[in-house]
């Protein structure tokens, strides 16, 4: 019984049930979708795909997870990753024989420090001033759609500098380059939370700031960093975003990617209430968003009506996450079982 | 006791928004020729009147201590029912439009069962309702829908002459109505005081006896009716359904509601103070049309500045209320504390 019950309990199981399912409905119903070909050296397939194109929902998750962790929300990432977009497609300019304006790693950091300094007044805003998240990102979650439409004078900038390409389309070892960044991301954020006392500092201030201030944690310059933090991932995400497609549009850039990124890290079991934060978990959620998507265009479904999908998963985690739906449905259980 | 105070200071955010709104107005008078005039002023609550109507529903939500995020794209997704109903289905509008109204009440009731019965954060089962309402556009129609129908385009032009040549539009009027209706809610029902009470404390209303879980549904419910009435009287102005119809329209709502000096945390806010709002908003909207050369993306940055502004003014705000109360009545915490451990016993 405590083994089942731990087994039960243990959240990235769950989530790792959810994508077993989506692939072995795969497996019986899209053709090909587990083949892989070596073409040019590269790896090719639909699996591929899915890691490739996860990728910007990875990153921003990363971020995510710990703001959540922190009983916060960023639904600023989707216009940080325009910004950030933007930016890099301003200063590297539209020259058609591929000479940048700027350095490509001038670029690269301006973008970079932009989107850094997007999720600095987000952390500002929630730990000095004390707003609600979500007020507080909602704000840069429209003004910045509009700052990136000014930074590109809201014209859509195509790119040819070439080695640019290499963050979104180039391969390293076989495997596209921007799983290496993802990983690099994933460890190092796994390192400073699980490795230091940072990570239980999150944790105390997402279970009860008061407590955790009162026990001696600096709750504000942890909100403050954690924020700074999500729009730095942003900011990465958004250089994939932009070198994948090799264009900036700030209108399109990153649109619903807040949706995408908060589904992701709830998927992956950590709760919108804050407390514990399951970074692994997050990435995994990050899988079945991806794995979902690329289903629904196997299937020949419009990709916009996938957000229908999308939110009715959302409200499906939702309830199985909450207490009283659990409790309900147990309540439901227990009555069948008195009867019979 | 504490009551006093707070509307005072409650009042405060109102009259700078006045005071914002007359500056605004006075400017582009004296900076632009043909900017004073009764029509103008009049043309703020023709063009902004399904901002109003939205404005109406999200101040109860917000002084209810919740948040809609759907708003926007349930005004876009009843465009495209609209139009589907009127001119794919070839359905009366007469009919049409009740029917738009009570699917837009449900999809709203829906979302407050959610939240209130399974306690689910309200922005993320609106923002949720957000994707699946912009989602069921597309499920419609991909294209764009044009009315034909000879009623609807008669209602949509009609003109309603008011004083000195001066007319609004019946989407002005519907508007007008609602912020009426609104106020009388909020001031004189027992509905509205049961929404001031689960803002300022959910507990302390439940204790009271108020039938919160009731007026909490309806809250999010009346939410989805004005979004689905705010649609009706988009396609006013459009003539037409579009799947991308109040693409970022929540936080232009939310804004306006902030402006005109309600509390996003709740139990503290204004019918009027919001109408105050959408003005304000409005003349944003023509300063920058009549400056002419400004790129109409700074309206986005210029109200996400005002709500910065406005949210921080509310912080000062409560922090000095906080202090002031502090030092009016120290003596009273222990009194409620007795009386509380005397219930427990």
């Amino acid at each position: 019984m405590t083994a089942r019950q731990r087994l039960s309990q243990s959240r990235i199981l769950w989530s790792l049930v959810a994508l077993a399912c989506l692939l072995l409905f795969n497996l019986f119903f899209t053709p090909h979708f587990f083949r892989i070909e070596i073409r040019e050296g590269h790896l090719y397939g639909n699996l591929i795909d899915i890691l490739k194109n996860g990728a910007p929902i990875m990153l921003l998750a990363i971020g995510m997870t710990l703001v959540i962790a922190t009983r916060g929300i960023d639904i600023s990432v989707g216009s940080v990753v325009a910004i950030s977009a933007g930016a890099v497609a301003v200063l590297l300019g539209g020259d058609l024989a591929g000479n940048p304006k700027y350095p490509i790693v001038v670029a690269m950091g301006a973008a970079l420090l932009i989107s850094t300094a997007a999720g600095m007044w987000n952390g500002m805003l929630v730990s000095r001033i004390g707003m609600q998240p979500i007020i507080a990102t909602l704000i840069l979650f429209v003004a910045g759609r509009g700052i990136a439409m000014v930074f590109t004078n809201a014209m859509v900038i195509w790119l040819y500098v070439k080695p640019f390409a290499i963050l979104g389309q180039g391969y390293l070892f076989g495997l596209p380059f921007s799983i290496y960044i993802v990983l690099f991301m994933l460890i190092v954020t796994w390192l400073f939370t699980r490795r230091t006392s940072l990570g239980l500092f999150i944790e105390a201030v997402g279970i009860n700031p008061k407590a955790a201030r009162l026990s001696g944690i600096n709750a504000k310059n942890i909100l403050f960093w954690i924020y700074t933090f999500s729009g730095f991932c942003a900011g990465i995400s958004g250089l994939i975003v932009c070198s994948t497609i090799m264009s900036a549009d700030g209108n399109n850039a990153g649109n619903l990617f807040e949706l995408d990124a908060i589904l992701a890290v709830v998927l992956g079991g950590t709760s919108l209430n804050g407390g514990k934060f399951y970074l692994v978990g997050s990435m995994i959620g990050a899988l079945i968003i991806q794995t979902l998507t690329t289903t629904i265009y196997a299937f020949g479904v419009p990709p916009e009506i996938s957000q229908v999908v999308k939110a009715l998963v959302v409200y499906a985690v939702c309830l199985m996450q909450s207490e009283e739906f659990r409790a309900r449905v147990a309540g439901l259980f227990r009555r069948k079982a008195v009867a019979a | 006791m504490n009551r006093k105070p707070l509307v005072g200071s409650a009042n405060l955010p109102i009259l700078v928004t006045l005071g914002l709104f007359i500056a605004m107005f006075a400017l582009g008078s004296i900076a632009f020729r043909n900017f004073f005039s009764v029509q103008n002023f009049l043309n703020l609550f023709i063009n902004e009147a399904y901002l109003l109507i939205l404005a109406v529903g999200m101040t109860f939500v917000i002084i209810s201590g919740g948040i809609d995020l759907s708003v926007g794209s349930m005004l876009g997704f009843f465009t495209m029912l609209l139009a589907s109903l009127v001119e794919k289905s070839h359905m009366s509008p007469v009919l049409a439009i009740p029917l738009v109204l009570l699917v837009g009440t449900v999809m709203g009731f829906l979302m407050g069962y959610l939240i209130h019965e399974f306690k689910i954060p309200p922005f993320i089962v609106t923002l949720a309702g957000l994707y699946l309402a912009r989602g069921l556009c597309y499920v419609v129609s991909i294209d764009t829908i044009a009315f034909k129908n000879k009623f609807f385009l008669a209602i949509a032009s009609a003109r309603i002459p008011v004083f000195w040549d001066s007319f609004l539009s019946v989407g002005a009027i519907i508007a007008i109505v609602v912020v009426l209706a609104g106020l009388f809610v909020a001031r004189s029902t027992k509905y509205g005081r049961t929404v001031y009470a689960i803002g300022g404390n959910e507990q302390s209303a439940v204790l009271m006896g108020l039938p919160v879980a009731r007026t909490k549904m309806a809250i999010y419910a009346v939410s989805g009716f004005c979004s689905a009435l705010a649609g009706i009287v988009f396609t006013f102005f459009t003539l037409s359904g579009y799947a991308l119809d109040g693409k970022g329209m929540e936080l232009d709502t939310i804004a306006t509601v902030v402006i005109g000096g309600t509390l996003l945390t709740g139990g503290v806010g204004n019918i009027l103070g919001t109408m105050l709002g959408v003005l304000v908003y409005g003349t944003i909207q023509v300063l920058i049309v009549f400056q002419g050369t400004l790129n109409a993306w700074w309206t986005r940055i210029v109200i996400g500045f005002l709500v910065f502004v406005f949210v921080l003014m509310q912080r000062i705000f409560e922090s000095a209320r906080a202090a002031r109360g502090a030092k009016q009545h120290p003596p009273q915490a222990p009194a409620v504390k007795a009386v509380s451990t005397a219930k427990g016993t």
